[in-house]
């Protein structure tokens, strides 16, 4: 087999670049065991992150010939030949070489009221299977953020990320709203906080997903129905009024927090 | 001297897999000031990996099943070499364990009627692993991670911790550490410690485990003073990949099998009828139609083969393929395409379709897969009260995989993730009452820190030394040939030579670069708990003359009832080091009462 070339971006805050490694190539590898083959080989303190080498985790996101994607999963024999560019995801600020610093999502997910179900009757709660289906495909998610990396409203707008959870959470928000047993309304927090309006549905996030679930459309879409319900509709607004229907309140649930 | 950032908590949790994070939850649910101290990023620990499920004799699908059959199978897996209290209290807590998860938001699969549904799994008499597909790990983890979150646990991510503290009077006050963004040096002090830093399979070239598991706490226990048990159990999970070399060792879950699949050598014979143990004849089929019928209806037929305990596959494997009856790379094969439709195999084992697919080409739907043993799992561990999880140290606690005890010589398939969560549960607890009666503020020992922080930054002051990824390499290979799945005598005093010289030659790496996100300095600081955790278990294989459960020596084939009675027991008495002297012993391994004995009389 040919010797394999690998681009990999080296640097830090500061500023970086890529370095060239050649090394010959072994059958059946992917993108993280040639960068693992670099650091034991080559460049003994070139940074990246990983965990499990198996799709699991979530750990080696990075983007590979400019596509964000776990480096773990990629073959080296299925991307074109030629010398393979290896570069730190974009949407995240660097720490060094192939780290960058995650942090912004760890700080979203503590915007997310919890999960708030009924008291546990005698001899558990009862779902179908057909009722947790949904949430089931979101709970795949794997955080590999890959998703928040190649969503535009963020990707190149820093400034955005004070009011945009970003399609991961969005996710998580899906998971939480579509629970048969939860309680909360997180439809205004949504709508106000967590800028669920400035998605435009491109579907970047869906295509990048390596757990392969329908972020926009099975997310995405329902929640921006669900918020437009509770805001603009002005039937259920009058139905609300009416019969009094006691969920927690938008501002209750949006506060109530952890 | 040198001032370091530096925390205080009443407790605090280092690990934050399953066990960790459920310790993490009791103690900051009972009010006192916790942390949680992890290497890698928050929800990518090891546990993120379990595929098969969670083992609880909730009754779902088999309402006969209770903790005491759940008990039963538990010490007969470990071939009776398991703490009996640690047993018990695990298949009496673990239903209660369950059904928190779910209270806390995780989504297990569901029972025709709604309640959570239960598999099977090698050595368990009933269907009792609730599971969500083939991803009841990450599913754990997630929820977990949630629930820490909601209740606003400080938690300290990619801070690798390389030491525990004691104070003037020998109790454990804390840990020191690093950052690994910065490199920068962080000590915390507390009034109790929970290790929960899980295995230590990155010892061994074809794992199953993950990067992060490389014997932290096993090392950083016995360092500090504490009792290792039986470290010389090993487990050997029989199904991990085998082709492509760079995904070797990969898991590929006993669900399969549960789920109806079967192992097959060249000649295509279920060759697992070959290999039933005396022990368990009266519980498994004789012939592929009784095995077959047990899969519709379990009073139709006894187990098939398939589903006996892990050691006892693992073996039967590795002589098949001893035999020349593997497969092209060197496994066995493991087949459901041909028994199941595409559909259930989708659906019930969806990472398992994605991973052989995307990996290996292969669809196992359509194919069968290549399979053979694979560096899973730590049984023995640091030695701890059943009730409290408290070490032989005061003020240390140890729950999950790096705990030993519970699962005697052999864990069950779908054991572990219901250990983490009785074992974490108890050690929060234990921890927790632990630090509220102690007086006073816990006050590390400078020097010791200072000395770890010498060690640690030792790599970088040598211009030329031995490689770290080098030396983790020939560890790597001396434990996967030395002191695999069959052991001998010979070979294990080879072994231990071995580790000493490269015991040696880790005082002796050095790095380059900065300390900033640096994976060879990091590496490097893994590497004397890797050195430790390795001579340990050479010790035990050596000083245990027999084979039991996941240790076998081909020079004494058969289990030895005398040595059924003790546990081997580690510990360094002249100063804790990687490279000071490991004393071993045995001592009686504690005595079943009466009522529970009984529950392996014949009629049961």
């Amino acid at each position: 087999m040919a010797d394999v070339i690998m681009r990999v971006w080296r640097g830090d805050r500061s500023g970086g670049s890529f370095a060239e490694f050649r090394l010959a190539a072994q059958e059946g590898e992917v993108v993280l065991d040639v960068v693992h083959r670099i650091q034991a080989t080559q460049a003994g303190d070139l940074a990246c992150r990983w965990n499990c080498k198996a799709g699991k985790c979530g750990s080696c996101s990075a983007e590979i010939n400019g596509k964000p994607r776990l480096m773990c999963m990629t073959r080296m024999d299925q991307l074109p030949e030629g010398p393979v560019t290896v570069a730190p995801m974009h949407g995240f600020p660097i720490i060094r070489d192939l780290v960058t610093d995650v942090k912004f999502n760890f700080e979203v997910a503590k915007q997310v009221p919890a999960f708030a179900p009924p008291p546990r009757p005698e001899g558990g709660h009862r779902m179908a299977q057909a009722d947790i289906e949904r949430g089931q495909e979101f709970r795949k998610c794997i955080e590999c953020f890959l998703c928040q990396d190649v969503c535009h409203v963020i990707r190149d707008h820093e400034e955005n990320k004070a009011h945009y959870a970003g399609p991961r959470f969005f996710v998580r928000f899906a998971e939480l709203e579509m629970h048969p047993l939860d309680t909360n309304d997180r439809r205004e927090l949504l709508r106000q906080r967590e800028g669920l309006g400035m998605c435009n549905i491109t579907k970047c996030c869906t295509e990048v997903c390596p757990e392969h679930i329908k972020i926009t459309d099975n997310a995405i879409i329902p929640l921006k129905e669900r918020v437009v319900d509770a805001s603009y509709d002005p039937v259920a607004w009058l139905g609300r009024k009416i019969l009094r229907r006691r969920r927690a309140s938008p501002s209750e649930a949006a506060t109530h927090g952890r | 001297m040198a001032d370091y950032e530096s925390h205080d908590y009443d407790v605090i949790v280092i690990g934050a897999g399953g066990a960790g994070l459920r310790a993490a939850i009791e103690a900051k649910g009972r009010g006192l000031r916790t942390a949680l101290i992890c290497k890698s990023l928050l929800g990518k620990a090891h546990t993120v990996m379990a595929e098969g499920g969670i083992a609880a004799a909730m009754g779902n699908v088999h309402p006969e099943d209770n903790w005491q059959v759940h008990f039963r199978d538990t010490m007969r897996g470990g071939k009776m070499l398991n703490n009996w209290r640690m047993a018990q209290l695990h298949a009496q807590e673990a239903p209660d364990r369950v059904q928190e998860l779910e209270a806390w938001g995780a989504l297990f699969d569901r029972t025709d009627d709604g309640r959570i549904l239960q598999r099977d799994f090698g050595g368990h008499r009933y269907a009792r692993l609730a599971h969500v597909g083939d991803r009841t790990g990450l599913e754990m983890i997630r929820t977990l991670q949630q629930r820490a979150v909601a209740l606003d646990i400080d938690v300290f991510m990619e801070c690798k911790i390389l030491r525990l503290l004691s104070d003037a009077d020998g109790v454990v006050s804390g840990a020191m550490g690093y950052w690994r963004a910065s490199g920068e040096i962080v000590v915390f002090s507390a009034k109790a410690v929970v290790i929960a830093t899980g295995g230590v399979g990155k010892s061994w070239k074809y794992t199953s485990n993950s990067w992060e598991c490389t014997g932290d706490g096993h090392a950083m226990a016995l360092w500090a003073g504490a009792d290792l048990i039986d470290m010389e159990c090993v487990q050997f999970h029989p199904t991990g990949m085998v082709w492509p070399l760079s995904v070797r060792g990969l898991l590929v879950t006993e669900g399969v099998r549960g789920d109806g699949g079967v192992l097959r050598n060249s000649e295509q014979r279920r060759f697992m009828f070959d290999y039933v143990a005396e022990m368990f004849r009266a519980e498994t089929a004789d012939s592929e139609d009784e095995a077959d019928r047990w899969y519709k209806d379990h009073s139709a037929g006894r187990r098939p083969p398939e589903l006996l305990p892990r050691d006892e596959v693992a073996r039967a494997i590795n002589t098949e393929v001893k035999a020349d009856r593997g497969s092209p790379h060197g496994g066995v094969f493991l087949d459901i395409a041909s028994r199941r439709s595409a559909e259930y195999i989708r659906r019930r084992l969806p990472s398992m379709y994605h991973q052989f697919m995307e990996l290996a080409g292969v669809d196992i739907t359509a194919e069968a897969m290549e399979v053979g043993p694979t560096c899973h799992y730590m049984m023995g561990g640091v030695r701890v009260d059943a009730d409290t999880a408290a070490a032989t140290v005061p003020g240390l606690f140890v729950c999950g995989e790096a705990a030993g005890g519970m699962h005697g010589s052999n864990r069950l398939g779908g054991n572990s993730l219901s250990d983490l969560l009785v074992f974490g549960h108890r050690a929060g607890g234990g921890a927790s009452d632990y630090a509220e009666g102690r007086g006073g503020t816990p006050v590390p020992n400078r020097a010791e820190i200072e000395h770890s922080v010498a060690e640690a930054m030792a790599p970088f002051e040598r211009d030329e030394g031995e490689n770290p990824y080098e030396l983790h390499q020939q560890l790597q290979d001396t434990m996967q040939t030395l002191v695999g799945i069959i052991r001998t005598g010979d070979e294990l005093e080879q072994a231990l030579e071995r580790v000493e010289e490269l015991t040696f030659r880790s005082s002796r790496v050095a790095v380059a670069g900065g300390r900033a996100y640096n994976p060879a300095w990091n590496l490097a600081t893994d590497l004397p708990a890797m050195l430790t955790v390795s001579k340990c278990v050479t010790l035990g294989a050596r000083d245990r003359k027999e084979s039991r459960g996941g240790h076998t020596r081909e020079d004494y084939p058969s289990a030895d009832p005398e040595f059924g009675k003790v546990n081997l027991v580690q510990r360094q008495p002249s100063g804790g080091g990687v490279g000071e002297e490991v004393k071993i012993g045995s001592e009686p391994i504690p005595e079943m009462p009466p009522e529970l004995a009984t529950l392996f009389e014949e009629n049961h």
